[in-house]
């Protein structure tokens, strides 16, 4: 769990449960505020406190956030990494804070402030979203152009028509019907398994991401080596596995790997 | 040849080429005009088009020049279209986009620092948009791919260059002005050594 970061109720902690407690016992009504990442909860934290951020009251926001975050872990969210690190910095700075400066340290007399390093951080990140507002803006006012449609066109080859069972089901006919066609000449008996041609089909698409439906059938296989490989993919398309998508209605269909 | 023959003819250039079209595109069909005289003209020209055509429009895009209708009619180009507006980039996307943008040549765990959090699937996301490239690798332990901006990313947000973004600093004074009395205090070392690779290239 990386970019969609946890979300955090945006009402403050205490009020968000009396709220709950009171009315619907029973219902959570939770009014959720993406943060995207730990900085983005104090800058947050910060602003509706009304702090100076060069005095954050440490203590205050350490609590906060803590708040906060056992909040998202109540709410079953997933609490990465970054939000526990950002957590014991916050403690250590505090700590800091309650410990006078040592008389025997050598260096510069004047103490640096333990939350400097934590305040540059911040300023340098609101920067950076402040950044990407611009980008979110330019981007708006860009999408709203259009320039020589030949440039537009040649984008949008790609476009793609989803397939559905019944189109799998068309193409799987069509190809039983040319193999009909063919003599095919069994001479030992194999098996194959559905785990097996799972497996194959697997690794064939870790090569390549993207196979047509085609393709399978294109050597001669037996008729039982088509059934199968028809339910594998049945089966990866039901798991998520894949995509099967067309380009064209009756094309041929395209079996795209899910990322 | 005449400078009024000449804008003729870069107008009609501009209107048929399907990307930017740079100085150095230009020399190869002129190549016995003078430079300096192409680019004077390519100037007045759009100088003179952008003044009497109010639907589009000729700027200067990543280092080329290029035509394309002006963003206060898109509703009616989008309803006879019939297009809705494109997906926009996340602001996860937007976030480290910005980061790159400014500090480019920029690692993996620069930009985590930066953003507090882990960028992978955002940076993904723009090197799949071609808005950011690799760089090579960093000269230090572990050998860091290094990312900067792409020429697709000066398109995708109207750039002429990199320069024409606004420098950090600018951010920083917004920053001031919301927060109120702190412009005044500035902190150690937040002006010093980081300003110089704050400039984009």
């Amino acid at each position: 769990m990386e970019e969609q970061g946890p979300a955090a109720p945006m009402e403050s902690g205490t009020a968000f449960q009396d709220e709950t407690a009171e009315e619907t016992p029973e219902v959570l009504k939770v009014k959720l505020d993406i943060f995207e990442g730990p900085l983005d909860l104090l800058l947050h934290l910060i602003r509706k406190e009304e702090i100076d951020i060069y005095d954050i009251p440490i203590a205050r926001i350490t609590e906060r956030y803590l708040e906060y975050l056992q909040m998202m872990q109540d709410l079953n969210i997933n609490v990465a990494g970054e939000w526990l690190v950002m957590a014991s910095t916050l403690i250590l700075i505090k700590s800091r804070m309650l410990l006078p400066p040592d008389p025997e340290a050598p260096g510069t007399p004047e103490e640096e402030d333990p939350r400097m390093p934590l305040v540059q951080q911040l300023l340098e990140h609101q920067k950076f979203k402040n950044a990407a507002q611009m980008l979110y803006e330019r981007e708006t006012i860009e999408l709203a152009v259009w320039e020589n449609p030949k440039t537009e066109f040649r984008e949008e080859e790609e476009e793609l028509i989803s397939a559905t069972v019944f189109d799998l089901i068309k193409s799987f006919h069509a190809v039983v019907q040319r193999f009909q066609d063919k003599i095919v000449l069994e001479v030992e008996h194999d098996t194959v398994t559905l785990e097996q041609k799972l497996l194959e089909l697997r690794s064939l698409l870790a090569l390549q991401p993207t196979l047509y439906f085609s393709s399978f059938f294109e050597r001669k296989i037996s008729k039982l080596h088509l059934i199968v490989t028809f339910l594998a993919l049945l089966e990866m398309v039901r798991l998520r596995e894949i995509l099967v998508y067309q380009d064209r209605i009756h094309s041929d269909i395209k079996i795209v790997k899910v990322a | 040849m005449e400078k009024s023959e000449l804008k003729q003819i870069l107008q009609a250039l501009v209107f048929v080429a399907d990307e930017p079209l740079t100085l150095n595109q230009l020399r190869e069909v002129f190549p016995d005009e003078d430079v300096a005289l192409l680019k004077d003209s390519m100037e007045e020209m759009i100088r003179e088009f952008n003044e009497f055509h109010k639907g589009m429009e000729i700027r200067e895009i990543a280092s080329g020049y290029r035509i394309s209708t002006r963003p206060e009619h898109h509703e009616w180009v989008r309803r006879y279209l019939k297009t809705k507006p494109s997906a926009k980039l996340s602001l996860a996307a937007l976030e480290t986009l910005a980061v790159i943008a400014y500090k480019q040549p920029v690692t993996f765990p620069e930009i985590l620092e930066i953003r507090g959090i882990k960028s992978s699937t955002a940076v993904k996301t723009l090197l799949d948009k071609k808005l950011i490239e690799t760089r090579g690798r960093k000269k230090v332990v572990g050998r860091p791919i290094l990312y900067g901006t792409s020429t697709d990313f000066l398109v995708h947000f109207g750039l002429k260059d990199l320069a024409e973004l606004p420098t950090l600093e600018e951010f920083e004074e917004l920053l001031h002005a919301e927060t109120g009395s702190v412009s005044e205090i500035t902190p150690r070392g937040f002006n010093g050594d980081e300003q110089d690779s704050a400039e984009p290239k």
